[in-house]
């Protein structure tokens, strides 16, 4: 079974986000860099799909040639080896980065059983790019799955939705998209760690292509601009919420 | 002309499919929908009432359940019939996925939750990112616009429109296209009743309820107020409830009429799946909580006292 999986290096912001000058970008100079949530528990599906089935599990991954710390760091929790498309740091759209991705992955020797993907990405969230390399390599694709199985070559998946889950199936060669929940991702050992340090990490290039998503400028979402109003404190407030409640129509 | 995705799962509507055709009739353009299904041609009453003139309705034998490509195969079909100026759908898992599968098919760019739209050469959004904490301005270079709309961006306003009129359409799927769909569903861990997107009134419990049995007292009160459960994310991580539950950019993103937070202090993620709510009262200890930025009204105290507290003072109330 061999098996990759996509990630995207993004900054570790806490609760409240600045923006660069040029409102181009978010100020990272005073944040940690990390992956997104969803896809440490596609690293981790891939690091138990190998350890179940025997074959190997490749990271790949496109941005700064600084990603190399997030591909370290989850080479450490069991992958095999690492790709980094390497970029001028500047961020692609979503159809050029699938189409270098696609390239990555065709230039590849192993032919991917599974390829999976996190199921949007903490900053941009286009929701687009797994399903463009879906298309280019003619995989079919499940998204936003919360359980999955391997049995004789197919995959057994569940999604969650509103009213319950629902249950797919497909063969492999596939492609899917995992959520937080599918599984709690492990912390790197010791000992996975120096071994990350020893295990290869290919670096490519690959040329910006012109965006047709273009990203102009960035701002930051308003809140509330005139706060909560403070009822009181304590049970002692009750009074005044359930007044509140009564008139908004609540009960 | 302005096509779009009305989603529909086994005959019902989605609820946010009419916010995307009122975002849709802003553009000033006349408005068509599609839907994918034979079934969905019931729903040509509803989509007509909010602006839509002609109800497309993509019939295939293959199409029996949400087969999200076959449905990015169908709308290439009429997109490719019909050339619209754009083609939107509502920012939802099911409405990003299908438009997401269209815009591969053409290999055309879409923009994702948006929640203003402009038509022009190029045309422009803006869109949310960060899980709706930053608004991106962006260009799209395309002749036809794909996108979709931000949840809970644009009120539903009815056009008092008479019903649409069906065309019915078979798209020409290869058999990849319905090789992923939903073969059987089950109630998984939702105990029933009022879903989390449906529910006009939510009571949220974080890390302040302290474990699984605090939330009997969240359970009795978002009863008594007809409403359902939600959570923050290190309560289902914690395992205290299911993942169902979750609400936030990792859960389900909501807007009901009443949204109570106890016990959450407010992480981005969490955010930005409650912040559309109309009304929001937050409960919490600590009153530099950064959820106390997005609610309306606040209780400093400790939930275990005030949330019995409301709920017995609200059952007296109620006589």
């Amino acid at each position: 079974m061999d098996v990759l999986v996509c990630l995207k290096r993004v900054p570790l912001a806490g609760g409240t986000l600045i923006l660069t000058p040029d409102s181009r970008d978010i100020e990272t100079k005073h944040l940690g860099f990390g992956i997104s949530p969803h896809e440490e528990n596609a690293v981790e599906a891939g690091v138990q799909l190998v350890e179940q089935m025997g074959g190997t599990l490749t990271l790949l991954t496109l941005g700064p040639s600084d990603a190399e710390e997030q591909l370290r760091s989850q080479l450490a929790i069991g992958a095999t080896r690492a790709v980094l498309i390497e970029t001028d740091g500047q961020e692609w759209d979503p159809q050029g980065t699938a189409a270098a991705l696609v390239d990555a992955i065709n230039a590849e020797e192993t032919k991917f059983d599974l390829i999976i993907f996190g199921a949007e990405s903490a900053d941009s969230a286009g929701y687009q790019i797994h399903i463009r390399v879906a298309h280019a390599l003619n995989r079919p694709i499940i998204t936003n799955v919360k359980s999955m199985k391997i049995e004789n070559g197919v995959a057994v998946c569940d999604r969650v939705v509103a009213a319950g889950r629902e249950h797919y199936e497909v063969a492999l060669p596939a492609i899917v998209t995992v959520r937080d929940g599918l599984n709690i991702p492990r912390y790197p050992s010791v000992p996975g760690r120096m071994q990350a340090r020893k295990k290869p990490v290919d670096m490519k290039k690959a040329e910006a292509r012109v965006p047709k998503l273009e990203k102009v400028v960035l701002t930051l979402a308003p809140s509330k601009s005139t706060g909560a109003e403070i009822l009181g404190n304590g049970a002692d407030a009750v009074p005044a919420l359930v007044d509140i409640l009564k008139k908004i129509g609540a009960f | 002309m302005i096509l779009v995705l009305v989603d529909q799962d086994r005959g019902e509507l989605d609820q946010l499919s009419l916010r995307a055709l009122t975002a849709a009739r802003k553009l000033g353009q006349d408005v068509e929908a599609v839907v994918i299904g034979k079934e969905g041609a019931a729903l040509a009453g509803i989509v007509g009432e909010y602006g839509a003139k002609v109800l497309h309705v993509a019939s295939h034998a293959n199409i029996t359940d949400y087969t999200p490509m076959a449905s990015g195969r169908a709308l290439k079909d009429l997109v490719e019939k019909l050339k619209p100026a754009a083609v939107l759908a509502a920012g939802s898992p099911r409405g990003n996925e299908q438009l997401a599968h269209l815009a591969a098919f053409l290999d055309l760019p879409m923009a994702a939750e948006c929640s203003e739209i402009t038509l022009g050469s190029p045309h422009h959004v803006l869109r949310a990112r960060w899980a709706g904490n930053l608004i991106e301005s962006a260009n799209v270079h395309a002749d036809i616009l794909i996108a979709t709309v931000l949840a809970f961006s644009t009120e539903p306003e009815s056009a008092n429109g008479s019903a649409a009129t069906v065309v019915e359409f078979e798209p020409a799927l290869e058999p990849q296209d319905y090789a992923v769909k939903v073969l059987s569903r089950d109630a998984g861990e939702s105990k029933g009743g009022v879903t989390l997107v449906d529910a006009k009134v939510i009571v949220s419990g974080g890390r302040g309820v302290g474990g699984p049995d605090g939330f009997g007292q969240i359970e009795e009160l978002a009863t008594l107020l007809g409403g359902t459960v939600g959570c923050s994310r290190v309560v289902t991580s914690s395992g205290w409830r299911p993942h169902a539950e979750q609400v936030g950019q990792t859960g389900t993103k909501v807007a009901p009429d009443l949204y109570i937070a106890a016990g959450i202090s407010g992480a981005m993620q969490h955010i930005a799946g409650m912040k559309n709510s109309k009304t929001i009262v937050v409960i919490n200890t600590d009153p530099e909580a950064p959820i106390l930025g997005y609610a309306d009204y606040a209780i400093i105290g400790d939930l275990h006292q005030v949330i019995p507290a409301l709920t017995s003072a609200i059952r007296q109330a109620k006589g």
